[in-house]
């Protein structure tokens, strides 16, 4: 066992660390001032150091230095966008803000719909096209048929221009056990997400604070 | 096929006893208290179940599923001198699921000699990636900044980066992590774009990832990807392992792990699955309880 020592600049930031993941975790008994002081800390910590890292990364290198020693002084158009953004500060001016904003959104309306077009609708229409008996491959052939009958039932359950009933309405109940099949899994590697999480501050309690274990 | 059937018979075994079981009224009366229990014992219990496997593993085997075996056997056909693009779309709250990913991955391109260029598309990620690429290649590897690796750091614009980086990598990255001009970067003098790029590894917690990547440069650019996420955006990838725009994929610890078996490194994720398992566990029974306590109090307020 070999804790942390809380007087070396490490130690002292692995205590801190290591304090503040037990302060939220007190949370699990009920709502404390030691959970709140440390829900507060990183809401702080977190929009300074995202200010930070959004200036010396982008707005710095990428538009007030260019402009300032003149390799690029076009780059002072998308600056003042950025500054109309803060007119809505002020309800006079507020609209002004309107104006970035619908570059921004016609800019990532284009290249969402161009990517989603090209990345999932044709892509996936064209991998769906499977063949449904594969010689010499039964466990294949069953996949594919199993495939394309999710696609299909789920398909129609989501389709509303005509009363589910019948035939229509049986391929629908399927599509509906298709998607609490794929839900049951989601929610399966939520959990999995979860707990990872949960391992990882315990493995942050037990190794570089507490130092009973080797991870 | 087998051990689904197994697992399905099973099922129906365990839950017709219980059913039985259910019958006799103080089991039910038993079952139907359980609906009041204190929820804090279950978080107790989930605390058990994590530090003891911690302390103490129990060593369960871990078995590399196929799409752990694509994403290693796809790092596998690389060759000396090739380039790498490894975008570390991450922070820290993500980090025991992605971070033995990352390591692992730059040992693996280590050992095949590769060089790497690192960007982050998210503002948390530059530190990280900095920190993997300073463990791995530069100590263990003894690879040289600015010859052998390269930081990009992050860079705003999420799609529109992409995009850009399809036209040109240096264009879009002006300087480095360190905030050195990419054209005193001798390893920057060999990129070009995206198409000189021979295999992206992408380890992704959520927007803009993955599902980005494969969205504007798999078919745009004609990139191959391999992606490392976190469990939550595992399934939701599937379909693009399906249409094959993705070329392999490791989905949370249980996937992390599965890749530190591959490349012998027995690391955080490899430890942690121990207690991974053991919370499912207790979860399952969780499930399997909660139901038939509200099935014996459904019971008992028929009657």
């Amino acid at each position: 066992m070999h804790i942390a020592n809380p007087l070396s600049f490490d130690g002292l930031g692995v205590w801190i660390a290591a304090l503040l993941t037990l302060f939220i975790f007190s949370f699990l008994y009920k709502d404390n001032p030691f959970y709140k002081l440390a829900e507060h800390l990183f809401v702080g910590i977190s929009a300074g150091y995202y200010v930070a890292q959004e200036w010396w990364a982008v707005i710095y290198p990428q538009c007030v230095k260019p402009v300032m020693n003149g390799s690029r002084p076009i780059m002072i158009i998308p600056g003042i966008l950025g500054l109309l953004l803060f007119s809505r500060f002020v309800p006079k001016a507020g609209w002004l803000s309107r104006w970035s904003l619908a570059i921004i959104i016609g800019a990532y309306a284009g290249i969402k719909t161009t990517g989603f077009a090209q990345g999932d609708l044709v892509e996936q229409f064209h991998a769906s096209l499977l063949p449904l008996w594969v010689p010499g491959h039964i466990g294949l052939s069953i996949d594919n048929i199993l495939f394309i009958a999710g696609i299909i039932s789920t398909l129609v359950f989501f389709f509303f221009s005509t009363e589910h009933k019948g035939a229509i309405k049986s391929t629908a109940q399927l599509g509906v056990w298709f998607l609490m099949i794929s839900f049951g899994a989601a929610y399966g590697f939520t959990v999995m997400a979860r707990v990872s999480l949960l391992i990882g501050r315990f493995q942050f309690l037990l190794d570089p604070w507490l130092g009973v274990a080797r991870f | 096929m087998a051990s689904l059937i197994v697992f399905l018979v099973g099922l129906a075994v365990v839950a017709g006893v219980l059913a039985l079981l259910l019958r006799v009224p103080a089991v039910a009366a038993w079952f139907a208290r359980l609906r009041g229990l204190d929820r804090r014992w279950i978080f107790v219990a989930v605390w058990v179940l994590v530090m003891i496997p911690l302390l103490f593993p129990l060593k369960l085997p871990i078995a590399p599923t196929a799409r752990a075996v694509e994403y290693y056997e796809e790092i596998e056909k690389l060759k000396p001198g090739d380039i790498v693009l490894l975008s570390a779309d991450y922070d820290p709250a993500s980090g025991p699921e992605l971070g033995p990913m990352l390591r692992s991955s730059l040992t693996q391109l280590c050992r095949h000699k590769v060089k790497i260029v690192g960007d982050c598309l998210w503002p948390g990620g530059p530190p990280l990636l900095e920190q993997g690429f300073n463990e791995v290649a530069r100590d263990s590897f003894h690879y040289k900044y600015g010859e052998d690796y390269v930081n990009l750091g992050f860079k705003e614009g999420r799609e529109a980066v992409i995009l850009a980086m399809g036209n040109s990598i240096p264009g879009t990255f002006a300087s480095d992590f360190r905030g050195t001009p990419v054209t005193q970067l001798p390893l920057m003098n060999k990129v070009t774009n995206l198409s000189s790029v021979k295999l992206l590894v992408n380890i992704s917690a959520g927007y803009p990832g993955t599902k980005e990547w494969v969205q504007q440069a798999s078919r745009r650019f004609n990139l191959r990807i391999i992606s490392g996420c976190t469990a939550v955006s595992a399934p939701e990838y599937y379909a693009y392992l399906q249409s094959n725009q993705l070329l392999g994929l490791l989905g949370g610890m249980a996937g992390a792990a599965e890749y530190e078996k591959m490349t012998g490194i027995t690391g955080s994720a490899t430890k942690g699955m121990d207690a991974q398992s053991s919370v499912h566990l207790l979860i399952m029974l969780c499930i399997l309880m909660g139901n038939l306590a509200h099935w014996a109090a459904r019971r008992q307020g028929e009657r």
